[in-house]
């Protein structure tokens, strides 16, 4: 068989499991539907949070991005990881006390106030929405890459099965779905990364092997990949370019923005006891720095790889792989000094950005490219960063079956996260708006039913973003982060740590906070994107980082606004002594 | 009753304390403002600081939870006995 019928496989035998599941625990009430009954084992569920955390940015992109920002790249392995350390000791144990369904339902209760909850409902939308695009676009690469399939078709069939196990299963349904996605995934990520592991260190553990030596010789990978680096006009893979109070922002955005996700919090309202929810938080990270420890290793082994297999090859002979990408389009080669030879090195390739395609082929059989040499330097090769991870095992040259593996485990990363970002997304308009808000007085079977809709229509919404990805969607994701440490995080930490905060101070808090980062952002990422460098940034804090300063201001505001109105009411007061204690 | 919820929050709050320091330290600290005078180190192939920031955080992180989970359990023995945390909304 070859890759592409293995894919087929692959991919087709972990869908029909996750159907299966979806059958097998379809949701009966609401308490099913919004938080699995409360019965999710605290093992079980650290693996659906793991599969729910890890998307496609972590599994897909993140080994990619780190291939080329080098030490850089660290922020993400830190933020992401570091942020359960956050949720485990400052809220998931007093969130589950709480014991409601949704995250606008704490704010609401907690801050007494249907405008709090209308807020943090508006806000979980446009944090959820934009984190929903990405997966979306992770699954469109997936589909036209390895099944040869319209991007378009490829997107309308992973709606389909979310539909399925969402609509029909609820959080019930998702947790346990998710348990099968997280195991096709850390495996399909870990057998290339083991592989490849051995190739090129002799060391079975990644994250081992890329501190050892080359195998046959005395020089380590890291010191050879800072001397390639160098040499071809990069930073050093080992020393950060930012600058430390950049790096110090954009770690404690996605630090803080992990702690507030909605569809992470919601997550341990699914376990039984307080202590559970606590368990479940440090299983959760274990699955996950699995995943997080090994992707260092495979993107310096990538970079690495990378540069070997292409750097002074003639076209005509480049690896297959190279002209497969070429052919989708996330590869592009422009011979400036008509060699054809590949020379690769700093800066970019291309003028505009993006290669634009013509029909032609060139002298060599390359794809003849519309835009402007860049003649500032000589590097004549576009990649795509977000394909690294997926083309590892072909630039490895692994066999077929690994890298249809890697197809399913990609599918299993988007899938999963972009369930649970529906489940939040559904459950907060037919339980906080219409149930708590708008229609109090509906049955629990029409509020499932209405849960249903609003998850099927978003869906729908999420296979638009798919079908019409919206520009930068890789980056918009990095925002979702931001947008989610400047208006959820204080608001949900001084909830619980004090009793003074009011709900005059809670919306003022998460409106400042999401007005000066989303601002922030919009002025340097879309309005004056020549001006998006450190000259122009205040404090040099790159849009990325912004919504730690956010955050910070969200905090200020919530704290002067509460300290100037009445505070909190008696019975809200009683609600704090009872969530603080186990 | 009063006063043994205010310590046994107290004694959290210590807990937690303690615990984000280290996660500042191993984070923030090695793996971002003294990441790169930690570079001068270096154990098998890997510098220090780029250490810390790519691995050596990440498994402090799951240390520090797993404490957390210990030291909590211990306290809420100490101060709601066996039966504790039973509710089920």
């Amino acid at each position: 068989m070859d890759v592409t019928q293995l894919t087929y496989l692959f991919v087709g035998l972990s869908f029909a499991l996750y159907i299966g599941i979806a059958i097998y625990s379809r949701a009966k009430s609401t308490n099913d539907f919004y938080v699995a009954g409360k019965g999710v084992h605290p093992v079980a569920n650290g693996m659906a949070t793991a599969a729910d955390w890890m998307s496609a940015a972590s599994f897909i992109s993140m080994a990619g991005l780190i291939a080329f920002l080098g030490k850089d790249g660290s922020v993400y392995l830190m933020g992401w990881t570091g942020g359960y350390v956050v949720l485990a000791l400052l809220l998931a144990p007093y969130l589950r006390k709480f014991g409601q369904y949704t995250v606008p339902d704490f704010i609401g209760e907690r801050y007494y106030s249907k405008t709090a909850r209308l807020v943090a409902v508006i806000c979980l939308i446009f944090v959820s929405f934009t984190y929903v695009a990405g997966q979306m676009r992770g699954v469109g690469i997936v589909f036209s890459r390895f099944l040869e399939v319209d991007i378009n078709l490829g997107v309308i069939i992973g709606m389909v099965i979310v539909f399925f196990y969402a609509v029909l299963g609820g959080m019930k349904g998702i947790t346990y779905t998710q348990v099968a996605q997280y195991c096709v995934l850390i495996f399909a990520y870990l057998v290339p990364a083991i592989f490849i592991s051995i190739l090129i260190t002799g060391n079975p553990v990644p994250q081992l092997g890329f501190g050892d030596t080359l195998v046959g010789t005395d020089t380590y990978l890291l010191d050879k990949l800072d001397q390639v680096t160098q040499d071809l006009g990069f930073n050093a893979y080992t020393e950060n370019i930012k600058s430390n109070i950049d790096i110090f922002c954009i770690t404690a955005a996605l630090m803080f923005g992990t702690a507030g996700l909605p569809h992470v919090i919601v997550r341990f309202f699914t376990v039984p006891k307080v202590r559970d929810a606590r368990k479940s938080a440090g299983y959760a990270l274990i699955f996950i720095a699995i995943l997080y420890t090994t992707a260092p290793a495979v993107a310096a082994f990538s970079r690495a790889n990378f540069i070997d297999s292409i750097q002074d090859a003639s076209y005509e002979s480049s690896p297959e792989w190279f002209k497969n990408w070429e052919s989708v389009g996330l590869i592009a080669w422009q011979d400036k000094n008509a060699d054809g030879i590949i020379q690769y090195s700093a800066g970019n390739a291309l003028k505009e950005g993006r290669p634009k395609y013509s029909s032609e082929r060139g002298e060599y059989g390359e794809r003849k490219l519309l835009n402007e040499p860049n003649s500032a330097n000589t590097n004549e090769v576009y990649i795509d960063r977000d394909i690294m991870v997926l083309a590892n095992p072909e630039i490895a040259k692994l066999p077929a079956w690994v890298i249809a593996l890697v197809a399913a485990g990609g599918l299993a990363a988007a899938l999963s996260t972009a369930a649970g970002l529906l489940l939040v997304i559904s459950s907060s308009i037919s339980h906080d708006l219409l149930k708590k808000t708008f229609k109090p007085n509906i049955t629990e079977k029409q509020e499932l039913f209405f849960a249903r809709c609003a998850a099927a229509v978003a869906i729908f919404i999420a296979g638009l973003f798919g079908i019409y990805p919206p520009a930068f969607v890789a980056q918009v994701v990095a925002f979702a982060f931001g947008l989610a440490a400047s208006t959820f995080f204080p608001v949900l930490f001084m909830g619980i740590f004090s009793k003074r905060l009011n709900k005059e101070g809670a919306i003022a808090g998460m409106i400042s906070g999401l007005l000066f980062t989303l601002t922030y952002i919009i002025y340097f990422k879309f309005l004056y994107t020549n001006l998006n460098n450190a000259d122009y940034w205040f404090l040099s804090i790159s849009p990325e980082g912004i919504g730690f300063v956010g955050m910070i201001i969200n905090f200020v505001v919530a704290i002067v606004v509460s300290t100037y109105t009445k505070p909190p009411p008696k019975d809200v007061i009683e609600m704090i002594e009872i969530i603080r204690q186990p | 009753m009063q006063s043994k919820k205010d310590s046994y929050w107290n004694e959290n709050i210590r807990i937690l304390i303690i615990l984000l320091s280290i996660w500042f330290l191993v984070s923030f600290g090695f793996g971002i403002l003294l990441s790169e005078w930690l570079d001068q180190f270096q154990i098998a192939g890997f510098k220090l600081g780029f250490w810390f920031a790519q691995q050596g955080s990440i498994y402090v992180f799951i240390i520090l939870i797993f404490i957390y989970i210990h030291l909590m359990n211990k306290l809420d023995k100490k101060y709601f006995g066996k039966r504790n945390s039973e509710d089920n909304s």
